[in-house]
């Protein structure tokens, strides 16, 4: 078993006469972080589409748990273990937090076909992951709307890591937040990195990718310029 | 006594958050979807209580009446109100009711069929026409407000134009007869709880006609399917996986996609709710009036759209509550009828029903800000 828990290998992404990506490389390690960095149409967010299952390369191989993978939907990525927070978080406002951490995947009880929404259970394990990471929500039937930016962001990374990511992919978790908010963010990847999942960090900000990653991956129209080591102990 | 009570308040302090404040039921009470129509209901019955009091209207007659009107609205605003939660129109109620009611009634009339049979015929009809809006809308990414408007012209045409190709005239009566001893359409057209009214009639504790029996003879049909209608949508809403999955779905379309909610056929199947509510609706109205008409239904969708948005459902999709719509239907219900009780001319109704519109249009988007509020 090789050292890498995710392998991008030459991948290259066409659309149409665009090249969207061209032979890039990419290894993860298991409890790393990794940021990748680029201007705007560097080719980032293309390189996580194709990871989170959107897109499908047109050239090279992922190879995840040595396995080479090819998805073909968002939902076999997710199912195998990677987790992608987008921008937009894929949170409801008017929904309350546990609606929003189960939603696609409630948990159960019952009998059959007439199964409902074990709202306790969700409830408590709500308000214990959101718990777990420092948010106090005293109250998980409370709207989304309600909680703040960098609230909303860490209820959307824990919800990530509580269904199974191994890879999380976070695209932007910091752009719209305030010091104080891209700090609580930011802590809570290190954490997370801390406790084994390999993380792809996607930022503008290298203020805030230096102080937490291991390792950068820098795009510039679709090819990689290499990946730079911050310090190798890990 | 006040030692007992005071021990017992300490002990369960002990076991809330304490960093939970204390929030008063009413505040509770606010952030529900269906207040507004839940207080607009008592408003409305006080306002009747006054005016109306001493006729007939609050007699089991009377309320009878106004509930059997509410009830058949409240059909199909239930249905219309999970359609709104989960992010979409259906603007072709009103029409499926007419198409429904001529899909029961041509087979059983000039074709013979029985009529259990024409029943299950507008049911399938209902489903297909629901699958074909739902798929419309999810495959085209259309609004739907504009692919059901075509539906409402495209329905009501084809009611008219097939009932005057068989029949040549736009009505079909001589339904009545077929009901009695039919397997199925008892369940559009008994009066249920008989007996309760026989016996409030012999203790003189309602109205009694000239030869002794009550003159309410039992709770229509329509009643009952509203009353089993609320429960069940309700229950969906608040109880199931689907039920998130509507809210899901309404409220953000491509996070949910995301997330693995299947929202296209959320979406359809809500689609599908709405014809077959309508054809329940239209059941009920056939097989009373005993003849199906062209026209029945005409801007029933509207009324129902009314109710679901007085009952607290957004025009955006993600909130609202079936609950909220019974109570909006009950609104124009009572007041369609009671209005007959007052001296005020019943042209007035429709002025009513807009300003009662607008005015929950306005207190459901101040709810909105409320609960969006960040902290």
């Amino acid at each position: 078993m090789s050292d890498y828990l995710v392998q991008f290998n030459n991948i290259s992404k066409f659309f149409g006469k665009v090249i969207a990506l061209k032979d890039v490389t990419m290894r993860l390690k298991k409890g790393e972080i990794m940021c990748l960095l680029g201007d705007n149409g560097a080719g980032k967010s293309t390189l996580i589409k194709t990871l989170a299952g959107v897109h499908k390369p047109d050239e090279g191989e992922i190879i995840f748990e040595d396995n080479k993978i090819v998805f073909d939907s968002p939902k076999d990525a997710l199912d195998i273990g990677i987790g992608t927070v987008y921008q937009d978080l894929a949170l409801v406002p008017l929904m309350s937090v546990t609606r929003n951490f189960f939603m696609g995947r409630e948990p159960q009880k019952g009998i059959p076909f007439l199964k409902t929404f074990d709202v306790e259970t969700a409830n408590k394990i709500a308000a214990d992951r959101m718990g777990q990471i420092g948010i106090d929500v005293r109250d998980p039937s409370q709207a989304v709307g309600t909680m703040s930016g960098g609230e909303r962001q860490c209820l959307a990374i824990s919800r990530a890591i509580y269904f199974g990511a191994k890879v999380l992919v976070l695209d932007e978790p910091t752009s719209a937040l305030g010091v104080h908010q891209a700090s609580m963010v930011l802590k809570y990847i290190v954490k997370a990195a801390s406790e084994g999942l390999a993380v792809i960090l996607i930022t503008h900000n290298v203020h805030h990718a230096y102080p937490v990653g291991n390792s950068f991956t820098v795009l510039n129209r679709g090819k990689s310029m290499g990946t730079f080591q911050k310090k190798r102990d890990f | 006594m006040s030692l007992k009570s005071k021990s017992i308040s300490s002990k369960s302090s002990l076991n809330e958050d304490e960093r939970l404040k204390k929030i008063s039921p009413l505040r509770v009470l606010l952030n529900r979807p269906e207040l507004g129509a839940l207080g607009g209901s008592i408003l409305v019955f006080i306002f009747f209580g006054i005016v109306a009091g001493d006729t007939g209207m609050f007699s089991a007659y009377g309320m009878l009446n106004f509930l059997d009107v509410s009830a058949n609205l409240g059909i199909i605003a239930i249905a219309a109100a999970m359609l709104m939660i989960g992010g979409e129109f259906d603007l072709s109620i009103g029409s499926m009711i007419g198409f429904a009611g001529i899909c029961i009634a041509i087979p059983a009339i000039y074709w013979g069929w029985p009529l259990w049979m024409s029943i299950i015929f507008a049911f399938a009809m209902a489903v297909l026409v629901g699958y074909f809006n739902g798929i419309m809308v999810v495959k085209t990414g259309l609004p739907s407000f504009i692919v059901t408007l075509a539906m409402l012209f495209i329905l009501r045409g084809l009611t008219l134009a097939i009932t005057r190709l068989i029949t040549g005239r736009t009505q079909v009566p001589g339904l009545r007869v077929l009901i009695e001893d039919d397997p199925l359409a008892w369940l559009f057209a008994t009066d249920t709880f008989k007996w309760l009214f026989t016996w409030l009639g012999s203790l003189k504790l309602i109205e009694l006609r000239t030869d002794g029996t009550p003159l309410a003879t039992g709770i229509p049909p329509s009643v009952i399917w509203f009353i089993a209608l609320t429960l069940f949508a309700t229950w969906i809403l608040m109880k199931t996986r689907y039920g998130n999955w509507i809210f899901a779905s309404g409220g953000d379309k491509v996070g949910a996609t995301n997330v693995g909610v299947p929202v296209g056929r959320v979406k359809i199947s809500l689609f599908i709710g709405t014809a077959v509510a309508s054809t329940i609706f239209a059941c009920i109205q056939v097989l009373d009036a005993g003849s199906a008409d062209t026209m029945r239904g005409t801007l029933k969708e509207l009324e129902a759209i009314a109710a679901a948005v007085v009952g607290g459902c957004l025009l955006t999709g993600g909130y609202g509550s079936a609950i909220g719509a019974a109570f909006g239907a009950i609104i124009f219900g009572t007041v369609s009828m009671g209005i007959f009780y007052t001296d005020v001319d019943t042209d007035w109704f429709k002025v009513f029903l807009g300003a009662m519109m607008l005015i929950a249009v306005v207190f459901n988007n101040y709810i909105r800000k409320k609960v969006t509020e960040s902290k």
